[in-house]
């Protein structure tokens, strides 16, 4: 079998490619690994009940009719309705440090409002910020060695609010530690401040099926416990794949969500100048998730909100621990805090910490699962700040760590948000393997989306 | 077939593609863009569309004609002078 594209990884920005391509009549095929789709927002069943990996929120959420933006722009390309999705907006969240906290919701003037009563020397500088950052166009890198901080610093003052602001944005989508790239910040505060966060009511689970039933519906074909070995060339060109199973499959091209480092060694004998060393380093960023199921309403526990992003020091560090959890911030995420029409059946709260992939990934397995338990604990303890005691309420719980993403997504590290400098570009040294993902530069359930059919658009459609 | 033809088969591709928008006043000599929310994705969608149920193609250098519907009709009209209707 030859096909027109080869698709590595069922995730978002993989599936949402092979849609575009079925649809314009390509034969296309998309082989994932594991045993379910998903990737990085994959989903597993434990004891009975459902768990998330990944979405907390969709962000650059926009309330049906709006025209522009990236959601719109996705359902157009995708041919979605915007009621596809099912999205709820969030109730409201929050940016908790000591002695300041900043609400923030779907509409950016009560950010504005918090940041004017919290830090009254501040707000011009905030508004000038803004508008600054409004006037970007988004997702255009002009200088790819600009960083978050010192445009921050040029408009405010108070190191606090410079890291309260940068907090969400970082703990959402930075791959690189205590500051980001300039244009991931402009992107990320557009999608999470000015636009927001909203959840299907059953999670990424319906998002996903939204997007298999449509690829498959086009003609695509998808394939799990399908992992590519390699990536077998000839000379500048691939031909094709290899399967884990020995299985030849040949294609014109091959798109590929893998991450770009791990793209890269799947291919024969990459010439190792072609790309810097700085761009082919996986990311050293990831977390553990604490995932409780509650026996009520996180609300009816005085808990309203739906994205908490806590640091109990005033210096937000955002970094690899040297422990293997760290405990000084974190993200308390409840799933049943968005305006759904009906509540969900089950409470939950998760807590989200950064973690030292090592640490995790060499426990043996006795070790890891005490750690599992007792840092699950220990997270817990450490958010009490700013979250009322669930604990008595807590009747199941669970918790993946760095091990855990790397088994659903492949990516070295188990980290979550890619490499540290990003492809923009989306090429390779072959001519025509091709990035999408993560590692390609957008973030998040709708920016992964849309960085697959921007790759699929650019390089699988408008080619002669 | 004939201009109001093209013309329909060009308010089903756009209907597709920008489903929320009102085309019942769209205007021939105003460009798109000044009228409906379509970026330059959506833009080459149309193109793409053409090309997948008319078999049209359509280079690169003359997109300038497609940018209003007098315009895209017009230069279409030769192009798809032996296309029948869809039924």
């Amino acid at each position: 079998m030859r096909y027109d594209t080869l698709i590595i990884g069922a995730g978002l920005s993989g599936l949402a490619a092979g849609i575009r391509l079925a649809h314009f009549e390509q034969s296309v095929c998309v082989l994932e690994r594991h045993t379910t789709i998903g990737g990085l927002n994959s989903f597993y069943r434990l004891r009975n009940r459902n768990y998330d990996v990944g979405l907390h929120a969709v962000t650059n959420f926009t309330p049906k009719g709006t025209k522009t933006g990236p959601l719109s722009r996705l359902l157009r390309q995708l041919r979605f309705s915007w009621d596809d999705f099912q999205l709820a907006p969030q109730t409201g969240s929050r940016v908790d440090f000591p002695g300041k906290s900043l609400k923030f919701n779907n509409d950016f003037e009560l950010l504005v409002s918090q940041v004017a009563a919290q830090f009254p020397a501040q707000i011009d500088g905030f508004r000038k910020l803004s508008q600054y950052l409004a006037d970007q166009e988004l997702g255009v890198v002009v200088d790819p060695q600009l960083t978050a901080r010192p445009v921050l610093n040029r408009f405010l003052s108070d190191p606090l609010l410079v890291d309260m602001l940068l907090c969400p944005l970082m703990f959402y989508g930075s791959p690189t530690p205590d500051d980001m790239e300039f244009t991931q910040f402009a992107i990320m505060f557009h999608s999470i401040y000015r636009e927001g966060f909203a959840r299907p009511r059953e999670g990424v689970r319906l998002i996903l099926r939204q997007l298999v039933k449509r690829y498959k519906e086009l003609g695509g074909e998808l394939r799990l416990r399908a992992g590519v070995k390699s990536i077998v060339s000839d000379g500048p060109r691939a031909v094709g794949v290899v399967l884990d199973s020995g299985e030849m499959i040949e294609a014109d091209r091959i798109l590929s969500s893998a991450g770009l480092v791990e793209t890269l060694r799947l291919c024969e004998a990459p010439p190792p100048t072609v790309i810097p060393a700085n761009l082919a380093a996986a990311g050293e960023i990831t977390f553990v998730e604490t995932i409780n199921t509650l026996s009520c309403q996180p609300a009816d526990l005085g808990h309203h909100e739906t994205i908490v992003f806590y640091s109990n020091t005033p210096a937000f560090r955002y970094a690899n621990p040297a422990a293997p959890c760290d405990l000084d911030s974190g993200i308390i995420c409840s799933p049943n805090n968005f305006q759904y029409d009906e509540p969900l059946l089950e409470g939950a709260i998760r807590i989200t910490a950064l973690a030292n992939k090592d640490c995790w990934m060499n426990y043996g397995e006795d070790e890891y699962a005490a750690a599992k338990e007792s840092w699950n604990e220990r997270i817990t303890t450490a958010a009490l700040g700013h979250v009322p005691d669930f604990r008595p309420a807590i009747v199941d719980s669970d918790m993946f760590t760095p091990r855990t993403i790397k088994k659903f997504t492949g990516h070295v590290n188990g980290c979550v948000y890619g490499a540290p400098r990003k492809n923009w570009e989306g090429t390779t040294h072959l001519d025509n393997v091709y990035i999408c993902g993560t590692d390609q530069g957008f973030l998040g359930i709708i920016g992964s989306m849309l960085s697959g059919i921007g790759i699929a658009n650019r390089y699988a459609l408008r080619a002669p | 077939m004939n201009a109001d033809e093209i013309r329909q088969v060009l308010l089903d591709i756009l209907s597709r593609i920008v489903p929320d928008e009102d085309l019942s006043a769209l205007q021939d000599d105003v460009p798109f863009r000044e009228q409906i929310e379509l970026d330059s994705m959506d833009f080459l969608d149309i193109v793409m569309e053409l090309r997948k149920q008319y078999r049209i193609q359509i280079p690169e250098e003359d997109y300038a004609n497609m940018n209003t519907m007098g315009g895209a009709v017009n230069y279409l009209t030769p192009l798809m002078k032996g296309v029948s209707a869809p039924a």
